[in-house]
């Protein structure tokens, strides 16, 4: 590795009067000549000769503190985000679902940058190379398409056109919510910029990074439910009348893994944790989206309707039935159920002819009154 | 280090809601004008709630992509960017002339402007909507021109938007005859052809994005057509007059002008941004006409 450059730009700057202080590496101008720090390795008194001679020994040192000097953006979630990339200490705490390895040193690093250092973000996978100069290359996938050659994936270069993946999912349907689980694979940025990475990452999933990072800070600021539904008007008002324990159902059918990436640190309140599991992807999910807020709205609705008994006759068959097509339709499962695979209650024929015998058939529009069910008084 | 945010409703069910914002947002982009430029939506993410965070800049300008001014530009959006300070006073508006307010939030200074909809360069792009759809640069003697808004149904300045613009292309003395008409209140859009002598009437409603409104009711409402699924004729009789439909403007490039015009009004540095921008969106404009004349009305 061509070092010299990072060695002449490390001496340049502290004869300029700084000192730099990057991964393990310390030095420093004095009277008495440079000061110089590695793990393991004090110099002082050293004439510009020997620095230069023992930087370029460790030129590793040297061109790491030169690319993340020139990355620059010290306190910001972007170059955070950038070293996490690389297994580079981070300040602050990993967060909850980070499953993080350690950080690695400087000399360790560049071993594993040689070969890439994967990481993954919900459904994107960042892997984080080394150049000849000590640069870091980045590439930007699917976590399906790891390990694809990248001219066997559409190759994009401008951040923006990330939007365009994210709108839709395999099957054509729009994605209102980016971190659902729907990422289209068969794409690859494969080399932007430190920039363009976090870019574009944005584009996948805004503002995953910077509440990553104010998490890792300890800052992340939590609205829970009942702050949030407060909050609201016009339409929305309705919300926070929705009863304690429908928010756990419907935590439950919108916040979980399957359903959303975000890990759910939002709570009933800050003293009343929720009955669902929050998931384990790295980036948090700090208030309830417009999407659990829209839905909320309709079960606020529903949920003020008082419940009654109903005599319904069906077969112990018809009333599995039921669970079946409830089951596949909450799994998202109906378009997999084959034409003919009569055996699956949520079969269309089957669902068909259950509606004809029980749900007054194919004209019954009202929403199961007559058709379906006697109120029991 | 400046930024500008473009706020927006976007939509939970439409894809296509959005892509106005984004192109606008690209146009501002690659003007350089700005150190970051996000999208940011009521119903889409980065959510309102979430974009300052993703800035670094100190000094952010946000612009809202919407019509009138009213519940979204005085209370959701000032409320989920957290402007605590925030009083729609701040604007000292009668319903049309909000300018910008200096607040804080997250520990930045936010210009929160006016919305689009209400600044006076919305006028110039009503104008260049109606040159689009004829493709006629020029295009105004012999011709009405009917702006159509959405009405009172939940916020009278709404109605004031539609007014103010066309009273102040009225008074260019442009166009042979100007008319705001409206979906849910009179004048109605419905009865177009009565309230023009004109032959050729160009109709440019005053919407951000096509959605239902544009693309489902108006052109049913007007008799273009019987089924907006079969689409419509640019132009399209209708009781012995030509009625040349354009569609939301705010799907208008030059749009990306007005909330740069936004934004300066506000104090953002953006030196000849302005004069690139319409440069740019008359050669999309040329280049747009040449390449949508068959299809127009799909």
């Amino acid at each position: 590795m061509n070092a010299e450059r990072a060695v002449e730009a490390l001496v340049e700057r502290v004869d300029g009067g700084e000192t730099v202080d990057c991964d393990g590496l310390s030095v420093e101008a004095g009277p008495e000549g440079y000061r110089l720090e590695l793990p393991e390795l004090e110099r002082t008194g050293l004439s510009t000769e020997e620095l230069r001679r023992t930087l370029s020994a460790f030129g590793e040192y040297a061109t790491n503190w030169r690319y993340w000097d020139r990355v620059g953006g010290a306190g910001t979630a972007r170059r955070a985000f950038l070293r996490w990339c690389e297994r580079a200490p981070v300040p602050g705490e990993a967060t909850p679902g980070e499953s993080d390895p350690e950080p690695l040193a400087v000399p360790d690093r560049y071993d594993a940058l040689a070969e890439g250092i994967d990481r993954e973000w919900g459904q994107l996978l960042l892997t984080t190379t080394l150049a000849e100069n000590g640069d870091r290359r980045y590439d930007l996938r699917h976590v399906e398409d790891a390990g694809a050659a990248v001219e066997d994936l559409d190759t994009y270069d401008e951040p923006r056109e990330a939007r365009e993946l994210t709108t839709f999912d395999e099957d054509g349907r729009y994605r209102p919510l980016k971190t659902a689980p729907t990422l289209v694979p068969g794409w690859v940025f494969p080399s932007p910029s430190a920039t363009e990475l976090v870019s574009a990452v944005g584009f996948f999933y805004p503002a995953t990074v910077e509440n990553w990072h104010r998490e890792r800070e300890g800052e992340l600021d939590v609205d829970h439910w009942i702050d949030t539904a407060e909050r609201q008007t016009g339409i929305y008002d309705v919300i926070d009348e929705l009863p304690r324990e429908a928010v756990d159902w419907m935590a439950e059918a919108c916040c979980v893994d399957s359903q959303c990436l975000r890990r759910r640190e939002w709570e009933y309140d800050s003293e009343d944790p929720i009955d669902a599991p929050g998931g384990e992807g790295p980036f948090p999910c700090r208030e309830p989206c417009s999407l659990v807020i829209a839905a909320a709205r309709s079960w606020a609705i529903d949920e003020s309707e008082e419940s009654h008994t109903w005599e319904v006759e069906l077969t112990r068959g018809e009333r599995n039935q039921i669970e079946e097509i409830v089951d596949a339709v909450a799994e998202g499962r109906t378009e997999e159920i084959r034409e003919a695979d009569v055996g699956e209650g949520a079969n269309r024929y089957r669902a068909r002819y259950l509606r004809a015998k029980r749900f007054g058939g194919e004209d019954d529009g009202d929403e199961g009154g007559e058709g379906f069910g006697d109120l029991v008084e | 280090m400046q930024a500008l945010v473009i706020a927006a409703h976007g939509s939970h069910l439409n894809p296509g809601a959005a892509r106005p914002t984004y192109a606008h947002a690209d146009t501002v982009r690659d003007t350089g004008a700005f150190d970051e430029v996000r999208e940011a939506f009521w119903k889409e993410e980065p959510h309102f709630r979430e974009v300052i965070r993703t800035l670094e800049s100190d000094e952010v300008y946000v612009v809202p992509l919407f019509i009138s001014e009213g519940y979204f530009t005085e209370q959701v959006i000032p409320r989920e960017l957290r402007l605590s300070e925030w009083d729609p006073d701040r604007w000292d508006s009668e319903g049309t002339d909000a300018d910008w307010a200096t607040l804080e939030a997250e520990g930045k200074t936010i210009h929160y402007c006016g919305p689009v909809g209400t600044h006076d360069a919305m006028t110039d792009v009503i104008v260049r909507r109606a040159e689009s759809v004829t493709d006629d640069p020029d295009v105004g003697k012999g011709v009405g021109l009917a702006v159509v808004g959405h009405g009172t149904e939940r916020n009278e300045n709404s109605a004031k938007a539609v007014e103010y613009h066309a009273d102040r292309i009225r008074n260019r003395g442009r166009f042979d005859e100007v008319e705001a008409l409206f979906m849910d209140e009179e004048p109605e859009v419905d009865d177009v052809t009565d309230y023009f002598e004109s032959d050729d009437v160009v109709v440019v409603p005053l919407f951000v994005a096509d959605g239902y409104h544009t693309q489902e009711d108006i052109p049913e409402d007007m008799g273009l057509t019987e089924d907006y699924r079969e689409g419509w004729e640019v132009p399209a009789e209708v009781e012995e007059h030509r009625i040349w439909y354009a569609g939301a403007v705010g799907t208008e490039a030059l749009m990306a002008e007005v909330i740069l015009e936004r934004a300066a009004d506000a104090g953002a540095d953006i030196e000849n941004a302005i004069d690139r921008v319409k440069r740019a969106t008359a050669e999309m404009a040329d280049a747009d006409d040449r390449g949508s004349r068959a299809e127009a009305g799909d």
